[in-house]
């Protein structure tokens, strides 16, 4: 193990800004993701062909699991928790192709969309109850519990960040020391687990996600 | 052979990574097995039950999760080797 896994890679420099290697693979991801999309909704018809059905599908099975957890009406949240789930889905997967490493297994990623998450919680929160009543909710069931409710604030923002980046970095490199073991055929079953890791940690992400938006907007019980 | 900080690191990453898998196996363990025994009792609920025990899972398994980013920090970022 030569490179920390901590580190990050530098591909090329945008004048002063250093690009990483986890950054090019999401400018990919999202080139990728952007174009299927385009492709099957270029001309969305009622009698659906079999790219615009399977993308429909794939919403409505988000928006249905995303209303039954926020307990109420998904679609204001859609653009925000379905983008996350696809994205994270295929950014997790993309070890599959030979040659890429999953951009979430680098700590920046992680960071930026818990970042994502515990900005737009706030908004919502905002939105929906307005700023007295969103402040308001800090300090129940009573006063003294405000500073243990700012720091579960920043904490459950921090082990989402940690949750997502330990299990996908963890993964890696499990597969390099197996790799390097025994090189043939035996890390072909922890490839195939890495599928199954990937797709659920893109599903925790998301639905924890959609559990804080839940709580801020009052629908759902603190989790 | 004397301890020097190096090796000192390497042990508290073991210890770090072996203990810290103890508890939260544990936890898993209980926390699916009661899953089951609701899913046995009423298995029509089995989309909500097992939603919950996911993210259950989630937040039991970080626990490890912290352990191991502890113990790769002594090992590849550590501070009090220059």
């Amino acid at each position: 193990m030569e490179t920390s896994p901590l580190a990050t890679e530098v591909v090329f420099r945008l004048g002063p800004v250093p690009v990483s290697r986890a950054v090019v693979t999401t400018w990919v991801i999202i080139a990728a993701l952007t174009i299927v999309c385009w492709l099957g909704l270029r001309r969305a018809k009622v009698h659906a062909g079999p790219l615009q059905a399977t993308l429909e599908i794939i919403v409505e099975t988000m928006s249905r699991q995303i209303s039954e957890v926020i307990r109420r009406d998904a679609w204001p949240y859609m653009p925000l928790l379905g983008t996350l789930f696809l994205f994270l889905v295929v950014a997790n997967l993309v070890a599959v192709v030979p040659g890429m490493k999953p951009p979430t297994g680098r700590i920046e990623t992680p960071a930026a969309l818990a970042a994502i998450v515990f900005l737009s919680v706030h908004y919502f929160g905002v939105r929906s109850r307005g700023l007295v009543d969103y402040l308001r909710h800090y300090t129940r069931p009573n006063l003294l519990l405000l500073p243990l409710n700012v720091l579960s604030e920043i904490t459950r923002t921090f082990s989402l960040m940690v949750r997502l980046f330990g299990n996908m970095m963890s993964h890696e490199l499990v597969i390099a020391i197996v790799a390097l073991l025994a090189g043939l055929l035996l890390p072909i079953p922890f490839l195939l687990l890495g599928v199954l890791i990937g797709i659920v940690q893109a599903f925790i992400f998301t639905v924890l996600a959609a559990v804080f938006i839940g709580a801020a907007v009052g629908s759902v019980e603190a989790g | 052979m004397e301890l020097n900080l190096q090796m000192l690191s390497i042990f508290g990453a073991a210890l770090a990574v072996s203990f810290g898998a103890i508890g939260p196996a544990l936890g898993e363990g209980r926390a699916i097995a009661a899953a089951m025994d609701a899913i046995a009792r009423q298995p029509e609920a089995v989309g909500p039950i097992s939603r919950t025990l996911f993210v259950g899972l989630a937040m039991i398994e970080t626990m490890a999760i912290y352990c191991l980013v502890i113990a790769l920090l002594l090992l590849y970022a550590n501070p009090f080797i220059g």
